[in-house]
């Protein structure tokens, strides 16, 4: 051993020794979270890429200058070109405005439709959830029976009855039955938490039932919650493009993307730049929320945390 | 045994919830407003309105019709369609409904099969290039609707490079396109899910034994990460069916295949209330059931559910 | 007694999003043929990374093991094997037991046919010919009724029965060394008396060495003949279990052994805790890991890092302690002995 100084051999103890406890700092969870979904590149592209739809929506027919039903009959089927920077349709309507248009009304319906039913799926499978027995197994019965015809077809035979095909009538018939799926997921997550065992720790602790919902099961479902509506979104957009497609989506002289792709696609061949815009647009707006979903639902789940 | 007992009582559940399906189907339709003679356009005397209400039974109460509706049920007498008349219901479903079956059919297994395969890879090739390649591709199948999808399809390689006919039916080569559009969404469905249940199984415990045993890396993954994969992804095989089911109204459309979604969107845009009333009713007795057999069948396939003769 | 294992200057890092956690750091150990060595220390100080990189069951796309680093199973070199020479050392020389026997067994596989594989692969043996050695095996870890359960599945059983189960499938092919981590950590006290029963008879039949994870000194005491006190990814004390129980000379140590619980302990009211934790191991440490939690902390504790120093016999010591210019303290726990 060399030679060490005797004084640096005077015992000191635990208290101001001065040595730091040499561990992380803690960070809270949702910043935590968001810290993670950052890190995720490709999330945060889609976020972005996103951003800018939502932004051109809301922006774009404005920038374009044309109205988006104005018909000029000297400029039908037009590809795209300067004075039409997405071209023409068979009436000779800008494209780029309409495709806005056609924007707002797309992602207003999913994001309405996902929204609705989250909030009701919330509160029904809360509800299901806190009652348990014969209460929860009445109303998951209801549920079974509901969510086995295919969505969709549900969602055509609502359509045919509530008429219209405003978007109020269809967000109605999506989120009638749309909700289940939620309600069933927000009632499993409930029921898992209450047997978890960080809530049998707070009730041995003697905190309030109350504290212990907000505290410890909201915040815990809540993510679940955030990350099915993000996958909703796109589901809605697609149902209502599906819709479009079989007749009974938005009716003219309103227009959505599942609208213009639906008479577009008649005359692709000879116009496919018709198809492609609102069709690209579609598929886009999808994949960004799909990628923020599973970037989200890996950023918010604590156990991912490497 | 407790088995046959739960298997008797899902039974009896199915009956019933197929009979409430019916039951508000037929009323949901019958509550549509308007009136069904309206789409035909001129002007008709009243006495052929009657004769019509009639031959309908739409002249009768509305609980009786819905008593006459179910005693036909029963029978498997769905009504004659509206818009054509001497058609019936049911013999329009059975002469289309094989024709979806096989398209679908291929399809699903097809489709199964290869995103099985690719999920595999994927999960085993993690953040290589292997798997963004079948995840770009799980994506593309997920984001894409359908009819563009179908469009495009078309548009590739039928018009541009003339390989197989553009729509159609009668010979095998008209199977390509639908065939190639609708397996995309069960490889989407498939590759995305069979990746991350692998994902899960590969970070269980026991394949940690299994590696501690000495297994080869190739028999750890087949014999027990796979089988184990495979077994969640029985549940989502009725999601995958339904999406062949609503891909088939638009696939049968646009390559004009006489199948069973044709004609539900044709008489959805005719207006043509007993024979959607009567498909509607046919799909949904047809997904109750399937989803009954795909939950025996995964009943059958995992011990733990399975109770064991000797308990 | 032949030499089994050296290891030497054992480094294990993680590579994670948050940077490089360096879990094991330098830890060296050797081990003969039927010994049994205890790794002690509270969770996460690297026992159970070291075990687990004796057989090399890392994955290898986050997990470095790093250069200079020594495992020696009898002349070969662990860290340089083939997958071939790894599938043959896995199972066959070298076995694992894991604490958690519900989740370590595959759930749609019966027992027998989970004990079988081993047998098949390392014995060559057939069907029929693996299928009664498993019975044997079941039998051997004292499993009632062992020609039935050989179908059973895992959830059929209970959790003593179940880590029997496990022992059996390690037991297979006759190891000669048996790694068992925390392997009643997961299992009532009663079944802990009995498992740890077991091994104990298991391995003077077998004459297998074993070593033991554990965060239990009390379970120590009568089953190893050595052991390595951990901390931090070092060891930092370690001996025969005389040499450790009754002489022990790093301040972790003792505090250690005051946690657990004596009938015969002069305060009856309050348990021994030892305040603090342990530091993250993504920090290079250049001093004594301990210094922050230890009451005898000098000023060159938290300057530099202490030497291995020889105290007697087998028994060797990490401390600052022991440099003859430090006061000479009495360990806290202890009376006189």
């Amino acid at each position: 051993m060399q030679n060490i100084a005797k004084e640096k051999f005077q015992i000191i103890g635990i208290e101001n020794n001065g040595v730091e406890a040499a561990s992380r700092p803690s960070i809270g969870y949702f910043q935590d979270a968001w810290r993670r979904f950052r890190k995720n590149k490709i999330a945060t592209v889609a976020l972005i890429v996103l951003a800018i739809i939502v932004f051109m929506v809301i922006f774009g027919p404005a920038i374009s200058g044309y109205a988006f039903e104005q018909i000029d009959e000297s400029a039908i089927n037009l590809g795209p070109c300067a004075e039409h920077w997405f071209g023409t349709d068979k009436l000779g309507r800008d494209i780029f405005a309409r495709v806005w248009i056609a924007g707002r009304v797309s992602l207003a319906i999913g994001i309405i439709g996902a929204l609705l039913s989250a909030i009701i799926g919330c509160i029904y499978g809360g509800i299901a959830a806190y009652f348990g027995g014969i209460v929860d197994d009445i109303m998951m019965r209801i549920v079974e029976i509901l969510i086995s015809v295919p969505y969709l077809i549900v969602v055509i035979v609502l359509s045919l009855v509530l008429g219209g095909g405003g978007m109020f009538s269809l967000i109605l018939a999506m989120t009638l039955t749309g909700w289940c799926g939620t309600a069933r997921m927000v009632r499993a997550q409930m029921l898992t938490l209450k047997n978890e065992e960080y809530v049998l720790a707070a009730q041995a602790l003697g905190v309030k039932p109350t504290k212990i919902i907000t505290r410890h099961m909201i915040p815990n479902t809540l993510s679940v919650v955030i990350v099915a509506i993000t996958f909703d979104i796109p589901g809605y957009i697609f149902s209502e493009a599906f819709l479009s497609y079989i007749g009974l989506g938005i009716q003219p002289p309103n227009t959505s993307w599942g609208a213009m792709a639906s008479v577009a696609q008649s005359s692709m061949q000879f116009y496919p730049t018709q198809l492609f815009f609102p069709a690209a647009l579609i598929a886009l707006t999808m994949l960004c929320f799909t990628l923020i979903g599973d970037g989200l639902r890996d950023a918010l789940d604590p156990k991912l945390r490497k | 045994m407790a088995n046959t007992k739960y298997v008797i009582k899902r039974i009896c559940y199915m009956i019933f919830t197929i009979f409430a399906v019916a039951t508000v189907t037929f009323f949901l339709m019958r509550s549509i407003p308007g009136d069904p003679l309206a789409n035909m356009a001129r002007a008709l005397p009243e006495q052929t309105k009657l004769n019509f209400y009639a031959k309908y039974g739409l002249d009768k109460p509305l609980i009786e019709q819905y008593f006459i509706y179910m005693k036909g049920l029963l029978h498997f007498d769905l009504g004659e369609s509206l818009v054509f008349a001497g058609r019936s219901v049911a013999g329009e479903i059975a002469k289309t409904s094989p024709i979806s079956g096989m398209v679908g059919g291929i399809a699903l297994v097809i489709g199964t099969i290869i995103g099985i395969a690719l999920g595999v890879i994927a999960a085993l090739k993690k953040n290589q290039w292997p798997d963004y390649i079948v995840m770009f591709i799980a994506i593309l199948g997920a984001t894409v609707p359908v009819f563009v999808l179908a469009s495009l399809v078309q548009y590739m390689f039928a018009v541009k490079l003339q390989l197989v006919p553009a729509s159609g039916w009668g010979k095998p080569e008209n199977l390509v396109l639908p065939v190639l559009c609708m397996c995309f969404s069960s490889i989407a469905t498939y590759a995305r899910y069979i990746k991350s249940s692998m994902l899960d199984t590969l970070n269980q415990d026991y394949v940690l034994t299994a590696r501690a045993k000495g297994l080869s890396e190739r028999a750890v993954v087949f014999k027990h990460v796979l089988r184990n994969s495979l077994l969640p992804a029985v549940t989502v095989f009725s999601g995958s069916v339904v999406a062949i089911f609503t891909g088939a109204f638009v696939t049968e459309r646009m390559f004009s295949i006489p199948g069973i979604g044709f004609y539900y969107v044709t008489s959805i845009n005719n207006n043509d209330y007993t024979m959607i009333l009567g498909t509607t009713i046919f799909y949904a007795v047809l997904f109750i059931v399937m989803q009954l057999i795909v939950d025996f069948v995964y009943m059958i396939l995992d011990p733990r559910i399975r109770v064991s003769g000797d308990k | 007694m032949g030499k089994l294992l050296d290891v030497d200057n054992l480094r294990v890092s993680f590579h994670t999003y948050a940077g490089e956690v360096k879990a094991v750091r330098g830890v060296s150990f050797e081990l003969n043929e039927g010994e049994t060595l205890a790794f002690v220390g509270e969770s996460g100080c690297g026992k159970t990374v070291t075990a687990k990189a004796i057989m090399r069951l890392h994955p290898t796309n986050t997990t470095e093991i790093k250069e200079g680093s020594k495992v020696i199973y009898k002349d070969q070199d662990v860290l340089a094997m083939s997958k071939k020479e790894l599938s043959n050392y896995r199972g066959n020389e070298v076995s694992m037991i894991f604490q958690d026997p519900m989740t370590s067994l595959n759930p749609t596989m019966t027992v027998g046919k989970q004990i079988m594989e081993g047998l098949m692969l390392h014995r060559g043996l057939d069907k029929k010919a693996a299928r009664e050695e498993a019975i044997n095996m079941l039998k051997l870890v004292k499993i009632p009724d062992a020609e039935k359960r050989v179908d059973a599945y895992p959830h059929e059983m209970s959790g003593g029965m179940r880590q029997r189960v496990m022992i059996a499938i390690a037991l297979a092919c006759n190891p000669t060394l048996l790694i068992a981590d925390e392997p009643t950590t997961a299992l009532d006290v009663t079944i802990q008396a009995q498992i740890m029963e077991l091994l104990s008879e298991l391995k003077k039949e077998l004459n297998t060495a074993i070593i033991l994870v554990t965060h239990d000194l009390g379970v120590v005491a009568d089953f190893a003949d050595k052991i390595q006190v951990m901390y931090a990814g070092q060891v930092i004390e370690r001996g025969s279990v005389q040499e450790i129980f009754k002489n022990a000379k790093h301040p972790y140590t003792w505090a250690l052994l005051a946690s657990v619980p004596r009938l015969d302990s002069e305060n009856k009211k309050d348990l021994y805790a030892l305040q603090g934790t342990p530091p993250d191991l993504i920090n290079e440490l250049n001093h004594c890991p301990f210094a922050a939690r230890c009451e005898y902390c000098m000023q060159i504790c938290k300057e530099a890092m202490p030497e291995e120093t020889l105290v007697d016999g087998t028994h060797k010591v990490s401390c600052w302690l022991q440099h003859p210019n430090a006061p000479k303290v009495k360990s806290f726990y202890e009376k006189e002995v």
